[in-house]
């Protein structure tokens, strides 16, 4: 029988073996995607035994974690709905979002750069308090910026051009964070719920990730900058100026915005259909300029492409594969092209600061408990969207635009402004989706803007970018130029 | 000679035994205090009940194999005491972290007891059966009761059901697993009939195509525990319980006859019967579904669907190489931590490291069995240590295989760890006669 018990032996040891290494795969090899997985709520159970770390505007927290009495510790408290868009929400039960997810590891002290905070905490026994986060967000401006927007649905985005510090960042409708922060099972679901199936969806960023709007007449920035880079065209250059223009190879007939000429004459020069945002004359450069010459500009300006604010932000789209009617309805915002408020006032930024796009960021610092530096955010250029001439060019339409055209209601006195409006049909009887971007002051512009207004501003098609966008945007660039 | 009386010898075995279990009696009080400390913050005087009655009983167990079984293998009552352990300090940090207002609190105290009376009644094993030998004389009617306790959970009154499967009884206010104790009794059976037939089951029988078929009386027997295996898994909804009686049976049919068409065999037949069976019964299906894909979202949120295994997958990762530390962890986060899925929590607060050092436990508990095996000359004892020792480490891989994912989740429980009364009586009762198998080996130089 020796033998036979023998290789009994090996089938147990093989057994055995079995056990080991699906043992070392489970709790080792796969230990991280299991981690990660979003229906781990042990992630969550432990992120609340250290006090995470407070994000801070100007110094003052619009996010941090107080003593609770209860199991866990601490709770997350939030100072309301208007920082909703940056700060997110931390939930035991619903998972995170915004900044509470995009810098969980540092507000939870779980970075690397923390290293040495953590091996003391190991052997000191005290556990590891999170990281603070200071935001380049400006406490005024943000509540300038809130208030401005009124009862809209929209979102606004301001920064500064020539260093990409976002300086508001407003989504609205908003939601007060505290509602899934609460430890309350019941209530925290409920409040969850409600939030999630509102027809106004205040989870939504729309600043940066939410569904993405048709842009209309602010896209003409884009078109036009794709015109002066190709070298054929001037702001001077003029185009052929019917009242009705035909798409070629179609039956449908396209016509300016309340159905003017552009000006009168036989021939409209880009400048004035930029001020006065005529669309006849900028789908005929668009199909003269070709869609790929404006797909390679657009890319330029960062369509295509999503940005790290550290959130993520959904890429715009400018549409591939248009016969010549479409990349002439494309030309002024309309077809299929998709933008995002952020993608715009890097549009206009990049347009303010020469040409220079710089990379968008909404934290200035972070820091540990003992306020020890662990990371600046230093402003890096993203690329060279258009030439300093072409920047000049558009710059010197955008402001003629404000000054004396569709776009005056941005205008501040004494300041020279520039800007440019739109209003995006979303299809037959849709209320029209509202906008307005640009940049201010002229010399050393300090504020570049993006302000979208949805739903017509509740105005139907009445709306206009020029009555309900343009004043948002002007306050709060009055807000940073006050300063 | 002067001294011509009995000879007491040195025990050194005893000596050694006794330093272990030190050992273990140390690393016990040190996880008790650890587990208060992490959890309630302060060193409760309960401990003292949790450490001082098995301390007492084991020493009290150590003193009696002195003088009962002095020969015995050194190493068995140190591991089952260690395993029994651990197991009981994982089961008391779960009751606290239950909340104060939930009744069920005591399970550890509870195990406590239990681990006294197993202890008590493996004693009495080896007080009263002076050698195993005398076991043969029982083997029908160990078949009998075998039978009979597999049966038990099924009859109506006092047959229970626990998460589907039917493998409990209840007496009063004690619930009972038969079936822990039916695999001793199973495994006598299984040794006494096997000795005396191995002949006949070897040799005996026509050759078909090279192999040699035995006479169908021979295989009746072989028809017979198949038929009572499926029967388990039909009628008590149990594939680990089936399992473990089949493979038993088969190990020990091929030791016995060193045919490995028995083997062959059986398998096929088993695997047959299962995946007919999981043809027609939705709770196999549902099982099998959560162990291939237990990640899927379906799987997950399906009624008795993988949620659970999800829940100790990401405890085991959680707990990743070195673990959280006793107390560390959220074990109890899994459902039914402290019985099926105590080795998720031990893998969740003592890292890998703790799930190698406790498979490495039961690895060496059943290389000792094999090693009694190997070393008796007699057909009986050797299968009958063969028999103990493998069934222990078929329900380790099975139980804990379901948990690592190896093999799909089953109704057994984890020998000497988890909670339940059953359990542990019927272990230390094999740790007894694995001490008592061990005491009566033939000495070095004795004429056999």
């Amino acid at each position: 029988m020796t033998p036979e018990i023998r290789r009994v032996a090996n089938v147990i040891l093989l057994m055995f073996l079995s056990l080991f290494i699906a043992a070392s795969a489970m709790q080792v090899v796969n230990a991280d995607s299991l981690s990660n997985d979003s229906r781990n709520q042990r992630a969550v159970f432990d992120g609340y035994k250290t006090q995470r770390g407070a994000i801070l505007v100007e110094n003052q927290p619009i996010a941090e974690s107080v003593p609770s009495s209860d199991a866990y510790h601490f709770l997350r408290k939030y100072s309301g709905p208007q920082y909703s868009a940056i700060t997110g929400f931390y939930s035991l039960y619903q998972g995170r979002t915004g900044l509470e997810n995009y810098l969980d590891s540092s507000l939870r002290g779980d970075n690397s750069a923390q290293f040495f905070e953590q091996l003391n905490a190991l052997f000191s026994g005290n556990p590891v308090t999170g990281a603070s986060v200071e935001l380049s967000i400006d406490e005024k401006v943000q509540q300038v910026a809130w208030d401005a927007l009124g009862n809209n649905r929209g979102a606004v985005i301001a920064m500064d051009p020539t260093t990409g510090r976002i300086i508001a960042l407003v989504s609205k409708p908003g939601f007060d964070p505290n509602l899934l922060s609460t430890h309350n099972t019941a209530d925290a679901s409920s409040n969850y719920k409600k939030l999630l199936t509102r027809s106004d969806a205040p989870l939504i960023n729309r600043a940066i990730s939410g569904d993405l709007y048709a842009p209309g007449s602010v896209f003409k920035l884009v078109v036009a900058s794709a015109a002066f880079e190709s070298g054929k065209y001037t702001p001077q250059s003029t185009l052929p100026n019917p009242a009705r223009y035909t798409l070629p190879g179609t039956k449908t007939t396209i016509t300016n915005s309340g159905e003017s000429n552009c000006g009168g004459a036989k021939r409209v020069s880009i400048a004035t259909a930029l001020k006065l945002s005529c669309n006849i004359p900028f789908a005929q450069l668009g199909i003269a300029l070709g869609q790929d010459a404006i797909a390679a500009q657009a890319k330029k300006f960062g369509f295509g492409e999503s940005v790290a604010i550290p959130m993520k932000s959904t890429a715009s789209v400018y549409p591939t594969d248009m016969d010549d009617a479409q990349t002439g309805i494309s030309s002024f915002g309309q077809f299929d092209v998709r933008v995002s408020p952020l993608q715009m006032v890097m549009v206009s930024a990049a347009i303010a600061n020469g040409g220079i796009q710089m990379q968008p960021y909404l934290v200035d610092q972070i820091f540990t408990s003992n306020l020890t530096l662990l990371q600046e955010t230093k402003p890096t250029e993203l690329r060279r969207s258009i030439s300093t001439s072409t920047a000049e060019s558009v710059r010197n339409m955008m402001i003629a635009a404000v000054a004396h055209g569709v776009s005056h209601n941005a205008s501040i006195p004494g300041v020279v402004v520039e800007g440019k409006t739109g209003t995006a049909e979303n299809g037959v009887g849709e209320p029209y989706t509202l906008w307005f971007t640009g940049f201010a002051p002229a010399k050393n512009p300090k504020v570049a803007i993006a302000v979208v207004v949805e739903n017509g501003g509740g105005l139907g098609q009445a709306g206009r970018g020029n009555s309900v966008a343009a004043p948002i945007a002007r306050q709060v660039m009055q807000a940073v130029l006050d300063k | 000679m002067a001294r011509a009386k009995r000879v007491r010898v040195m025990p050194a075995k005893r000596n050694l035994e006794l330093l272990m279990l030190l050992f273990t009696f140390g690393v016990y009080a040190f996880a008790l205090a650890q587990v208060q400390l992490a959890t309630i913050q302060v060193l409760n005087p309960e401990g003292w009940f949790f450490w001082s009655i098995p301390v007492l009983l084991a020493t009290g167990f150590h003193i009696l194999l002195r003088y009962k079984a002095s020969d015995a293998d050194p190493l068995l009552l140190p591991i089952g005491f260690f395993l029994n352990s651990l197991g009981v300090v994982m089961i008391y940090r779960l009751d606290l972290a239950k909340p104060l207002a939930d009744l069920d609190r005591t399970v550890g105290q509870r195990q406590v007891i239990w681990m006294s009376i197993a202890m008590i009644l493996g004693a009495l094993v080896i007080w009263f059966v002076k050698n195993h030998l005398s076991l043969r004389k029982y083997i029908y009617i160990s078949m009998a009761l075998g039978v009979v306790l597999l049966v038990l959970p099924l009859l109506p009154v006092i047959g229970k059901t626990v998460s589907g499967a039917h493998l409990w009884v209840n007496l009063g206010p004690l619930s009972f697993q038969p079936g822990e104790l039916a695999k001793i009794a199973l495994t006598i059976f299984f040794a006494g009939y096997l000795s005396s037939r191995r002949e006949s089951l070897a040799v005996v029988g026509r050759k078909v195509m090279g192999i040699r078929i035995p006479p169908a009386r021979e295989l009746g027997p072989i028809a017979f525990i198949w038929l009572a295996s499926l029967a388990v898994l039909v009628l008590q909804r149990d594939l680990g319980t089936s399992l473990l009686y089949f493979g038993l049976f088969l190990v020990l049919i091929y030791v016995a006859t060193a045919r490995a068409f028995y083997v062959f065999v059986g398998l096929i037949m088993f695997v047959s019967g299962a995946v007919i069976a999981s043809k027609f019964m939705s709770y196999v299906g549902g099982r099998l579904d959560g162990w291939l894909d237990p990640l899927n979202d379906a799987n997950y949120s399906a009624v008795g669907g993988s949620y659970q295994i999800v829940q100790s997958m990401f405890g085991l990762a959680h707990g990743g190489l070195f673990g959280t530390g006793l107390g560390g962890g959220l074990p109890q986060i899994v459902p039914l931590a402290n019985s099926d899925f105590i080795i998720s929590a031990i893998g969740e607060e003592l890292g890998l490291v703790g799930i190698f050092a406790v498979l490495s436990m039961y690895l060496l508990l059943v290389a000792r069995a094999l090693r009694i095996a190997n070393a008796h000359a007699d057909d009986f004892s050797k299968l009958l240590s063969v028999g103990l020792g493998f069934v222990i480490a078929l329900q380790v891989f099975i139980v804990i295989g379901g948990v690592f994912r190896v093999v799909p989740l089953t109704g057994l429980t984890t020998p000497l760890l988890a909670a339940g009364g059953s359990s542990l009586v019927a272990n230390w009762i094999i740790i007894a006669l694995l001490l008592r198998l061990s005491d009566t080996l033939p000495k070095a130089g004795t004429v056999n």
